[in-house]
C-alpha cells in the first residue's frame, strides 16, 4: 500500500500552495483588469473608427452599428474627398522621396567625412528644423512661396515639408550609418569598387533597415502635417486629406459625421499599408557579417 | 606576382601621430612576410598604407615595378582580408567571393565560375548559397580568403588573420594558411601581434615598434639572435632573461656568476652589458660555471616547467626544465647556458654585440 502514502500526504503542501496561488491569482487578476482598462481607453477610438463608417446614424459615442454602406456612397460623392487623398499621396511621395534620398546621402557623407564642427552643425540643423516647419516661420515661408508663385503647388509644398523633416532624418540616419563598420566599404574599395559602386553595392544595402525606418517615418510626418499644407495650398482642389478633414462641416458648423468616419478610415489606410509593406519587404532587421 | 618596395615611407595621422616613421622595406616576390609588433606599433597602419586605405605622408610604395604611392586602393592589384573579414552581410557566399569580378563588370557566368572554382579550393563548395551570418568563424575566414584570391591580385594583405578564431581553430587555420600561401605562391604580407604566429608562418619577419622596424630577418634569426633588447623581450613564448652585468677580465659578471662571452666578442673591462639568455637555452647542471640561486616558483607548462630562480643581486632568472626533473622550491640550483646561446647587449644602446645573422641550415 505504498501508493497510498503519497496521496495521504499531498493535501498538506497543497494548502500552502493554495495560499500562494490565491495571492498570485489576485495579483494576476488585478494586473489583467488594469491592462484591460488601459487598452479599452485606447481601443475606443479604434473601435469607433471601425464601426462608425458602417453606422446609419454615426455619432461621437460608441455603440453597436446599424449596418449600412450609405456613408461610403456619401463620401465617394463628396466633391473633394477622393481628390484630396490623391493630393495627399502626391504631396507625401514628393516629401518622402526627397527626404529619403537627401538624408541618406547627407548622413553617409556626415558619417564618413571629417568636417570640423560636424556635431555642432547637426544639432543646429535639428534645432532649426522645428523652426522651418513650425509656427515661427509661417509668415516668411508663405511670403516666399507667394513671391515665387508656388502657392497651390503640391510639389513645392512637398519640398517645404521635406525641408522640415530632413534634419531629424539626417540625424537619425547618421547615427545608424555610424554603426555600420567602415571595413565593408574599405573592403569594396580594395577590390576596385568606385565610390558609386561602394554606395550602391555595399552602403545602401547594409543601411537598408535604417533607410526603411526613415522612409516610413518621413511619410507619416508628411501625411499627418496640417499647418503647412493648410497655409500653402489655398485652393480646395489642391488640399490634402489632412486639411480637407477640417473643412468637413455642415452649414451650421458642426462636424459632418456622415463623411468624416469613412474619410478617416481611408485616411488611415495608406500609413498602415506602407508600414506593413516596408517592414515585410525591407525588414527592420540586420544580418551580421562582421565577426566581433 | 610582384614584390613590394617601400622607401622612406611615413604615414602621419591628422592628430600628429607618426604611425609609420620613414620606413624602408622590401618584400620579395612570393614571400610570406610578417609585420610583428605590440599594439600601437604602426603595423596595421603600414599594411593599410600598402593597400592605399591610408595616404602616405611621404616616401613611396611600389608594387611590382609600378609606383602606387598615390594610386587608389582598387588600382594597386592588392587584395586584403580584414581582421573582421568584412563579408557583405546582404550577399551570399557566392556573391561575396565573386564581388571583385562584379566590380569589373564581369559576366554573370564568369562570376559564378570564379565563385565555384575558388570556393572548391577552400572547402566551401556546399556553402555558396548561405549568408555570412550562417557560417562559423573559420568558414567566414575562408570566405574572406576566397574573395581575396578571386581578385587575382599581385599581393595579398592579411590583417590579424587568426585573431578572431578560437585557440584550437587557430592552429588549424595557421597550417591551412601556410599551405595555401605556398600553393598560390602569392606575395603575402600579414600583420600580427602574436610572435608564435609570426614565427610559425612567415618566411621573414619585421619586428616593429613606434613606426620603425627594429629587426628584419628569418624567424630563426629573430628568435635566436634578437637584434636588441626590445625584440629579445617580445619574441618567445617565455620571456627571455635579460640581466644587467659588467665585463671584467674578459668574463661577464651577471647575477653573481661569471660567464664566458660568446666567441668572437671582446669587450673592454668595466663595460656595462645586458646578458640575454632564453629559459629554454639554460640547463640545470652541477658544473660550476653557471648562475646559482634559490628556486622560488615552478610553473608547469606541460612537457616542460618554467622554474624561476632567485639569484644574488635580486635578479630573477627563468629556466626551462624537462618533465620529471623539476627541482623542489627552496632548493639551490645552478643553471648554465647552452654553448653559443648567451647573447650580450650593449648596456647603453641595448643593441646586440656581434652579428645578428645566423647561418641557415
Amino acid at each position: 500500500m505504498t501508493s497510498h502514502e503519497p496521496r495521504d500526504r499531498q493535501p498538506q503542501p497543497r494548502v500552502s500552495t493554495r495560499v500562494n496561488s490565491g495571492k498570485a491569482v489576485l495579483r494576476r487578476t488585478g494586473y489583467v483588469a488594469f491592462m484591460a482598462a488601459v487598452l479599452a481607453f485606447f481601443a475606443v477610438p479604434m473601435l469607433w473608427l471601425a464601426s462608425a463608417p458602417f453606422d446609419s446614424d454615426p455619432g461621437l459615442g460608441l455603440h453597436w452599428p446599424d449596418w449600412t454602406l450609405s456613408n461610403w456612397t456619401a463620401t465617394f460623392e463628396h466633391p473633394y474627398a477622393l481628390g484630396s487623398l490623391v493630393n495627399s499621396v502626391v504631396l507625401c511621395v514628393v516629401a518622402t522621396a526627397v527626404t529619403t534620398v537627401l538624408a541618406t546621402l547627407a548622413a553617409y557623407a556626415l558619417s564618413r567625412v571629417r568636417i570640423p564642427g560636424r556635431d555642432a552643425l547637426l544639432y543646429l540643423l535639428l534645432l532649426l528644423s522645428s523652426v522651418v516647419t513650425g509656427t515661427a516661420a509661417m509668415v516668411p515661408i508663405f511670403v516666399m512661396m507667394f513671391q515665387l508663385g508656388l502657392i497651390n503647388s503640391q510639389y513645392a509644398t512637398g519640398l517645404v515639408l521635406a525641408g522640415g523633416i530632413l534634419p531629424a532624418a539626417i540625424f537619425i540616419l547618421k547615427d545608424f550609418i555610424d554603426s555600420v563598420p567602415r571595413s565593408y566599404e574599405e573592403s569594396a574599395r580594395v577590390f576596385g569598387a568606385s565610390p558609386a559602386q561602394v554606395l550602391l553595392h555595399v552602403v545602401l544595402p547594409v543601411a537598408r533597415p535604417g533607410i526603411a525606418t526613415i522612409l516610413v517615418w518621413a511619410f507619416v510626418q508628411a501625411w499627418g502635417n496640417f499647418l503647412l499644407p493648410f497655409l500653402l495650398l489655398r485652393d480646395i482642389d489642391a488640399q490634402p486629406a489632412a486639411v480637407l478633414l477640417n473643412t468637413m462641416k455642415d452649414e451650421g458648423g458642426s462636424a459632418n459625421l456622415t463623411v468624416i468616419p469613412v474619410f478617416s478610415l481611408l485616411y488611415a489606410v495608406p500609413v498602415v499599408v506602407l508600414y506593413l509593406f516596408v517592414s515585410k519587404r525591407y525588414g527592420f532587421r540586420f544580418h551580421g557579417g562582421i565577426k566581433a | 606576382m610582384a614584390g613590394i618596395e617601400l622607401t622612406e615611407l611615413s604615414t602621419v595621422y591628422p592628430n600628429g601621430v607618426r604611425a609609420v616613421d620613414s620606413l624602408d622595406l622590401s618584400v620579395r616576390d612570393g614571400e610570406f612576410f610578417a609585420l610583428l609588433g605590440p599594439s600601437g606599433c604602426g603595423k596595421t597602419t603600414l599594411l593599410r598604407t600598402i593597400a592605399g586605405l591610408e595616404q602616405a605622408t611621404s616616401g613611396t610604395v611600389s608594387i611590382g615595378d609600378a609606383d602606387v604611392t598615390r594610386a587608389e586602393p582598387g588600382r594597386r592589384r592588392v587584395a586584403m582580408v580584414f581582421q573582421d573579414y568584412a563579408l557583405f552581410p546582404h550577399m551570399t557566399v557566392a556573391q561575396n567571393i565573386a564581388y571583385p569580378l562584379r566590380v569589373r563588370h564581369a559576366s554573370r557566368a564568369a562570376q559564378r565560375e570564379a565563385a565555384a572554382r575558388t570556393s572548391a579550393g577552400l572547402g566551401l563548395a556546399g556553402l555558396l548559397e548561405r549568408r555570412p551570418a550562417q557560417l562559423s568563424g573559420g568558414q567566414q575566414q575562408r570566405v574572406a580568403l576566397a574573395r581575396a584570391i578571386a581578385m587575382e591580385a599581385d599581393v595579398l594583405l592579411l590583417d590579424e588573420p587568426l585573431s578572431n578564431l578560437d585557440a584550437r581553430l587557430r592552429l588549424e587555420a595557421r597550417t591551412f594558411l601556410k599551405r595555401l600561401q605556398r600553393d598560390l605562391g602569392l606575395t603575402t604580407v600579414f600583420v600580427t601581434h602574436d610572435q608564435a604566429e609570426a614565427l610559425a608562418l612567415a618566411d621573414r619577419i619585421a619586428v616593429m615598434s613606434q613606426g620603425r622596424i627594429r629587426q628584419l630577418g628569418s624567424p630563426k634569426e629573430v628568435f635566436q639572435r634578437p637584434g636588441d633588447t626590445f625584440v629579445a623581450n617580445f619574441i618567445g613564448s617565455t620571456p627571455m632573461n635579460l640581466l644587467s652585468g659588467t665585463v671584467s677580465g674578459g668574463l661577464v659578471e651577471v647575477a653573481g656568476a661569471r660567464l664566458k662571452p660568446p666567441p668572437g666578442v671582446s669587450l673592454a673591462d668595466g663595460a656595462a652589458v645586458t646578458a640575454g639568455i632564453r629559459p629554454e637555452y639554460l640547463h640545470v647542471s652541477a658544473a660550476a660555471d653557471g648562475i646559482t640561486g634559490t628556486v622560488s616558483i615552478v610553473e608547469n607548462l606541460g612537457v616542460t616547467s618554467l622554474v624561476t630562480v632567485e639569484c644574488p643581486g635580486e635578479a630573477l632568472v627563468g629556466v626551462t626544465v624537462p618533465e620529471g626533473e623539476e627541482p623542489s622550491v627552496g632548493s639551490t640550483i645552478t643553471a648554465a647556458p647552452d654553448p653559443g646561446r648567451l647573447l650580450l647587449y650593449d648596456g647603453e644602446t641595448d643593441e646586440l654585440v656581434g652579428e645578428a645573422k645566423v647561418a641557415e641550415s
